[in-house]
């Protein structure tokens, strides 16, 4: 086993697939929040593009969505969020782009957790900031968003559980995390078949079941009590 | 009190305000002009508009129709200018409504802090004080939930006194608390009355009407229907509907 995870470079392409969830967690975190204050706001237009927004990327199939922005973002729109002169050229370029995809998929989920946070919090807490005087965006900093955070601990804990697993779809652009270590794998020592499967599968649970044990700690810490 | 505060200044000032909610007729041309340091108690049945009333004051809700000018402004329709506005109108909700992920200081010092621009040195200071006021100073770095309903209630009132109102809503203030907490909340508004503040509750606590009230309003049906001083009203209610409600309410 020792021997596999050397030979393949398992633990480099687990990094990537760190780095990869990482980035992108982040990216989804403040996308989905945006949309999430759009989706609140009280202008029509903003509330209309984020219900839009959601419902777009929660129904299309995340491998579309990394293949787009491959194939259309970059090949088509002449996107690059890389240097041409950087040796790693391609490598940046797919690593970036595959960021954006799992950001802009999971941002869907990010911005539905955090409205569910919102449900946590009853209405007249909104009534009474805005009695007092606070404008909505203080509203929403100061009232709303930190109690909705804290609402929606759990179910902002099983998008980045669900986007570690699923940063395995980068693949298909080339990525070097785990999922293509394990194609290499399977090409080259296809009389380990198992064993192959095993070592990335317990390399994903090393990253997600501490990532879930953390989450419930945290949903119970800081948990607003009412 | 009850002449000389009538005589001074109307502070809020309704003209033929009309409002629905879908085809209920809500709020029927209603006109109520309230002065300077009158504290006016609203009662009525159950649907009778009275919270609708309220909100109308400080736009929690729109109406359709009419005017309402606090302290002569008319009420703007939204942005900063609201904002400012609402500011110095207190509302205090039968449901409390603290902020539960802020300490029972910070529930006090928010508005001041983010709304009036006050430091917080300054702040917690005042904040403090105004919490000695009604009771509740030991319970400074609390959070909401680790009180009793009516030590909630009263940092409301603290809450809303931070932000130094011309004038303050009551909307049942008492309504959700267990009968041995209602007195305590009772108390701290009749003090506040006393001290001159300008004051709207809708309440059925008609102990605190006849000790506190300059004058009873009494709506039905989302029109006010008759209003007189305490005394009169509860003693010689003029409207059927009147003496319908408080036949009701006084046997119980
Ligand atoms: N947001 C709302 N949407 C629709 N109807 C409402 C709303 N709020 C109140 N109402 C209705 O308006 C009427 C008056 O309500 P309200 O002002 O709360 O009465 P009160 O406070 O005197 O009990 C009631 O019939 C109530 O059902
Ligand atoms: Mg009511």
């Amino acid at each position: 086993m020792l021997e596999l995870i050397e030979q393949f470079n398992v633990l480099n392409a687990f990094w990537v697939t760190i780095k990869l969830a990482f980035f992108s967690a982040i990216l989804a975190l403040i996308l989905g929040t945006i949309m999430a204050i759009f989706r609140l706001s009280p202008v029509g237009v903003l509330q209309r593009f984020g219900a839009a927004y959601v419902t777009i990327f929660r129904n299309t199939p995340l491998t579309l969505i990394i293949l787009l922005c491959s194939l259309g973002l970059w090949g088509q729109l002449g996107f690059e969020p890389a240097s041409r002169d950087s040796d790693t050229f391609i490598v940046d370029l797919n690593f970036r782009l595959a960021i954006i995809g799992l950001a802009v998929y999971h941002a869907a989920f990010v911005c539905e957790a955090i409205r569910s946070g919102v449900n946590t919090i009853p209405l007249g807490q909104a009534e009474a900031s805005r009695s007092l005087g606070l404008g909505f965006l203080q509203g929403l900093r100061e009232i709303i968003l930190p109690q909705a955070f804290r609402g929606a601990i759990t179910p902002l804990g099983n998008v980045l559980i669900a986007l570690i697993k699923n940063t395995t779809v980068a693949v298909a652009i080339g990525v070097t995390e785990a999922a293509y270590a394990l194609r290499n794998m399977m090409e080259f020592r296809p009389d380990v078949f198992l064993l192959n499967f095993l070592v990335i599968a317990i390399g994903f649970v090393i990253l997600t079941l501490p990532t879930g044990l953390f989450i419930s700690w945290a949903s119970q810490k800081w948990v607003v009590r009412r | 009190m009850t002449s000389s505060a009538a005589a001074s200044q109307p502070l809020v000032v309704m003209e033929n305000v009309n409002k629905h909610f879908g085809d209920l007729h809500v709020l029927q041309d209603i006109n109520l002009s309230i002065a300077e340091k009158e504290v006016v108690v609203v009662i009525g049945p159950s649907g009778s508009g009275k919270s609708t009333l309220c909100r109308t004051i400080n736009r929690l809700e729109t109406y359709e129709s009419g005017s309402i000018t606090i302290g002569g402004e008319q009420l703007p329709q939204e942005g900063k200018e609201l904002a400012r506005l609402r500011a110095d109108v207190g509302m205090v909700f039968q449901s409390f409504n603290l902020f539960s992920h802020k300490t029972i200081l910070e529930n006090v010092t928010l508005g001041p802090i983010k709304v009036r621009g006050i430091k917080k040195a300054e702040a917690d200071k005042t904040g403090m004080e105004l919490l000695d006021r009604v009771g509740v100073a030991h319970q400074a770095k609390k959070y909401p939930a680790q009180l009793s309903g009516g030590q909630q209630q009263r940092v409301a009132i603290a809450r809303s006194l931070a932000m130094n109102p011309k004038v303050m809503l009551f909307d049942e203030p008492t309504s959700a608390l267990d009968p041995e907490m209602i007195n305590e909340v009772l108390e701290v508004m009749t003090s506040l009355a006393k001290s001159g503040m300008t004051m709207i509750v809708v309440t059925h606590e008609m102990g605190f009407a006849r000790r506190a009230a300059d004058r009873v309003v009494f709506m039905a049906d989302g029109q006010i229907l008759e209003q007189n001083i305490p005394e009169e009203f509860f003693n010689n209610p003029q409207s059927d509907r009147a003496k319908d409600f408080l036949g009701k309410i006084i046997t119980h």
